[in-house]
């Protein structure tokens, strides 16, 4: 399970700056969505997997009496997904404005700022 | 009481910016709300500063979850201070876009989420704890892009197209560092990582982990080879919003280094040369990019960019004197750069023109104001007593202690090629004859606008000047806060004591 998840986080970390690097805003915003999700997963894994253990100190002790999963890096993904979620429907948004004054898909051609004035 | 004492100042930012919005059609009294909320905050920040310094670091465990178990927000000396440097440059960016900021602006919001930009900015700083660091960027980044977007112009949609995305990514990469370490150690705490990263087996993730925070808080500093959003982007919104960007933005980001690199990675030696060259680089790129602007406020966006490698130059010397100068140039630079893009917004409004071919004429004009102007600009050099001055020497200094000739060679190149810049703008932008700029049609000059108005211009670089003469002819007071502070972040053991202390 571990393995396949680090490839599966690896694979979205790639197809994401792939994504970023290509020209058009629309594979930006799905660029930056794949990393977001790469880097909760990623959280996720390195937080170890542990199945059918919740955190849960039994009735008769007062320590955990085995291995249990951590919550703390559950607790983070979801304010991470919370915030990219806040952030990527800005940037939809943003995109859309962008693409209806500058009239173009283009991120090459976005070089306004760039002119001597 | 007064034990939350030190999370007032961001509480009050936050009551700020919720009160501001009951009254979002009513600008003028955002305008009253924020100029009053403004002053408090300064006078709250100052009490906090000043308990910290007669009291000592001091920490709030937030819902009562004893450390390392919970999020805690620690006031060390380098937290009070630059809360008190956010305070005050927010006082001046309150004043000056009450001024300066048009009505079709205001309308959306903007007196509210600058407070949230502020809120942000605070809690960055007062934070001790990784992850809530990371929210707090959010929170930053998130009302920078409304600020860089309200108006909704050609040129600030596309740089704030480049500004998104590259923040956006420098979050992820601060997501993804701190997913490393919290793998390897199992804490968020930064007292607690101080200890548990040093023990740590595999050095080789330990200096990943490092690497991917470099590249996260280098991005938002803005350093070599990551700083190509800042130009394309700063010039584009309106000055009020350069201002509190140019000044303290990047800074969190500088903040945000030298707490990762004090506490958490401490004296790793290949670290410390890979600062040391991006440092260098740094420098001149910033400095020859800005040789070659025309626009002034491109020109002071440039400049942020070769001053920032000042600040990574002593982090990478890493004595006490050296990060000492570093706190100094900090506290030097938010001051002063905050007041630049002002003085930028204030040529924008005479003129119509950020163009220095275009411009000239201002000291035949505007003796007093260019009088006024005199005072930032050269701070910026250094010419001393001036307040750029005296970080420099405990740099070079340094530098030369070390052996880091490199570094000096910099610094010194960077402070010419910054008076050069600086005199070149003289000359052109004051003493040059006034050329004819065509006038724009709908747009409202300096001299129509009513007197209070101008005072709301003037006023702010009037305030913010002020600090930065104290600065540099205090600057006996500036350095004892400084060493103070160096040296609180060279023996971290007090405040890792502090944090993880709960009795």
């Amino acid at each position: 399970m571990e393995i396949l998840l680090a490839i599966l986080v690896g694979l979205l970390y790639a197809s994401g700056i792939y994504m970023i690097l290509r020209r058009s805003l629309v594979k930006l915003i799905i660029g930056i969505i794949l990393l977001g999700n790469g880097a909760n997963l990623l959280i996720f894994l390195l937080g170890r997997i542990t199945k059918g253990l919740p955190p849960i100190i039994p009735e008769n002790s007062k320590v955990f009496l085995e291995a249990y999963a951590d919550p703390v890096p559950q607790a983070l993904i979801l304010t991470a997904i919370v915030i990219s979620f806040g952030l990527q429907s800005f940037a939809i948004i943003l995109v859309k404005r962008a693409h209806k004054v500058v009239r173009t898909d283009d991120l090459d051609e976005m070089n306004a700022t760039d002119e001597d004035s | 009481m007064m034990q939350q004492l030190i999370i007032y100042p961001l509480l009050f930012q936050l009551f700020l910016s919720i009160v501001l919005m009951f009254f979002w059609n009513k600008i003028n009294a955002q305008k009253v709300i924020s100029i009053t909320g403004s002053i408090i905050a300064v006078l709250l920040s100052s009490y906090v500063f000043y308990y910290v310094w007669e009291n000592g670091t001091q920490k709030v465990n937030a819902g009562s979850w004893d450390a390392p178990f919970g999020i805690v927000f620690v006031a060390d000396t380098l937290a009070v201070t630059l809360v008190l440097l956010t305070a005050l440059s927010g006082l001046a960016v309150s004043i000056f876009s009450a001024g300066s900021v048009i009505k079709d602006r205001l309308r959306f919001g903007y007196f509210p989420i600058f407070h949230f930009l502020l809120l942000g900015l605070t809690g960055a700083f007062l934070t001790g704890d990784l992850f809530n660091l990371y929210v707090w960027f959010e929170i930053i980044i998130i009302s920078s892009f409304v600020l860089i977007t309200i108006g909704g112009e050609k040129a600030q949609l596309e740089g704030a197209v480049k500004y998104f995305t590259l923040n956006i990514l420098a979050s992820t990469i601060f997501l993804t560092a701190i997913a490393v370490l919290y793998g390897l150690t199992g804490s968020l705490n930064m007292a607690d990582l101080a200890g548990k990263v040093a023990a740590v087996e595999n050095r080789g993730l330990v200096e990943v982990a490092a690497i991917l925070f470099l590249i996260g808080f280098g991005t938002k500093a803005s350093i070599f080879p990551l700083y190509f959003w800042l130009p394309a982007s700063y010039h584009t919104p309106p000055a009020a919003v350069s201002a509190i960007f140019g000044g303290l933005l990047t800074k969190v980001g500088v903040y945000a280094l030298i707490r990762v690199f004090t506490l958490i990675f401490v004296g790793d030696v290949f670290l410390g040369e890979i600062l040391m060259v991006l440092a260098i680089l740094t420098i001149f790129s910033g400095g020859v990019g800005a040789l070659v602007q025309n626009n002034v406020r491109k020109v002071f966006s440039y400049l942020i960019i070769c001053h920032i490698g000042y600040m990574i130059a002593g982090l990478g010397m890493f004595t006490e004197i050296a990060i000492s100068g570093v706190i100094f140039y900090l506290i030097h630079d938010i001051m002063v750069k905050t007041n630049l893009f002002m003085v930028s917004g204030i040529i924008f409004k005479i003129k119509s023109s950020n163009s220095m071919r275009a411009l000239g004429g201002f000291y035949a004009n505007y003796p007093n104001l260019s009088l006024l102007i005199f005072i930032p600009l050269f701070s910026l050099v250094g010419i001393p007593p001036l307040s750029g001055f005296w970080p420099k020497i405990s740099l070079i200094g340094e530098g030369f202690a070390t052996e880091n000739y490199w570094t000096v060679a910099a610094i010194v190149f960077a402070s010419f090629i910054t008076l050069v810049i600086i005199a070149k703008l003289w000359a052109e932008v004051f003493w040059k004859d006034a050329k004819e700029i065509p006038e724009k049609p709908k747009f409202e000059y300096f001299s129509d606008i009513s007197k209070a108005k101008k005072t709301q211009f003037i006023l702010p670089i009037v305030f913010l000047s002020l600090i930065s003469l104290y600065i540099g002819f205090g600057a006996e007071h500036i350095q004892l806060l400084s060493s103070r502070i160096a040296n609180e972040l060279m023996n971290s053991e007090q405040y890792i004591d502090t944090v993880l202390n709960n009795s």
